[in-house]
């Protein structure tokens, strides 16, 4: 199933709650795998991804694939920095560097905290875990810094 | 069962890579991932530009199946960490990605991967990760 077309004003709008919820659920990869936004408290959001066989990275276990944890931290560190923002602008990934601690369980729901800890002129930071149950027990920490302000046009349209 | 079947027939069983879409084209013993562009693997629908998340899988999945033809395993490594650098906009096109095994050490793996679209030398992105060898994780 694709996403629909983003509504106006997507990723730009006041509301923080609001903007929040519509990049989540304009973003098709983030449709695709079925990533919800369960929670913000700017500048930190909570998301998670619903455990599903058709995103499974080891047919031998059942364990959901490493690529769909990074999709989620990514994706909710991205929605972490817009909801710190009083302006909000597009932005876009620089790094993101992820440590697995453990296997998510087979079968669970994976949630995922961001916490954009630092928003500068340019540059956002920001901090994420991903686990099934408290962040006490770890599936991956992620560290990554995001440009603000990505789609600034370089060219004008006609 | 040539490595290229092999290969085929070990991404054909991963449920996620089927997903993604990604197949895997062999020569000699390089491998290169091909990610065809469908409009699900969009990050931001404005640009449009790909899915961060999915540039760091199609880099994990490649240095994963390289490892794996490197270490003449069957099983997939397990990653302990991935460091994803951003180089430019993944646009609506497909994008390949290869990786080279830096060093297989006697329980751990360190991998650079590197992807691109158009152009091989212009990548868009670049990864470098430690993975856990299985023969090692089931001692």
């Amino acid at each position: 199933m694709t996403a629909p077309p983003p509504p106006p004003g997507y990723q730009t709008g006041d509301n923080t709650l609001q903007r929040a919820l519509t990049m989540t659920k304009f973003t098709p990869q983030a449709h695709a795998l079925g990533i919800e936004l369960t929670r913000i408290e700017p500048p930190k959001v909570w998301g998670h991804v619903p455990y599903r066989a058709d995103l499974v990275g080891d047919p031998d276990t059942g364990v959901i694939a490493g690529g769909v944890i990074t999709t989620l931290l990514d994706q909710v560190c991205g929605v972490a920095c817009v909801s710190a923002m009083k302006a909000p602008t597009p932005v876009a990934t620089i790094d993101l560097r992820i440590d697995y601690m453990r296997p998510a369980q087979p079968g669970r729901d994976v949630i995922a905290e961001a916490h954009c800890y630092k928003l500068g002129k340019s540059v956002a930071f920001v901090r994420a875990v991903a686990y099934e149950d408290t962040p006490d027990n770890p599936i991956a920490h992620a560290a990554a810094a995001f440009m603000i302000n990505a789609a600034r046009p370089t060219k004008a349209k006609p | 069962m040539n490595t290229q079947e092999r290969l085929t027939a070990a991404l054909a069983r991963v449920p996620y890579a089927q997903f993604l879409g990604v197949r895997a084209e062999l020569k000699g013993d390089e491998l290169t991932l091909v990610l065809p562009f469908k409009q699900d693997l969009i990050g931001n629908p404005m640009l449009p530009a790909l899915h961060g998340g999915v540039m760091g899988a199609l880099m994990e999945l490649t240095a994963l199946t390289q490892l794996a033809i490197a270490s003449k395993s069957d099983k997939f490594p397990k990653t302990i960490d991935i460091n994803v650098e951003y180089l430019r906009t993944g646009r609506a096109v497909d994008t390949y990605a290869r990786a080279r095994v830096v060093k297989i050490g006697r329980r751990i793996a360190n991998v650079q991967a590197e992807a691109w679209q158009a152009e091989r030398s212009n990548a868009i992105a670049a990864m470098h990760g430690h993975f856990m060898l299985p023969e090692a994780d089931s001692e």
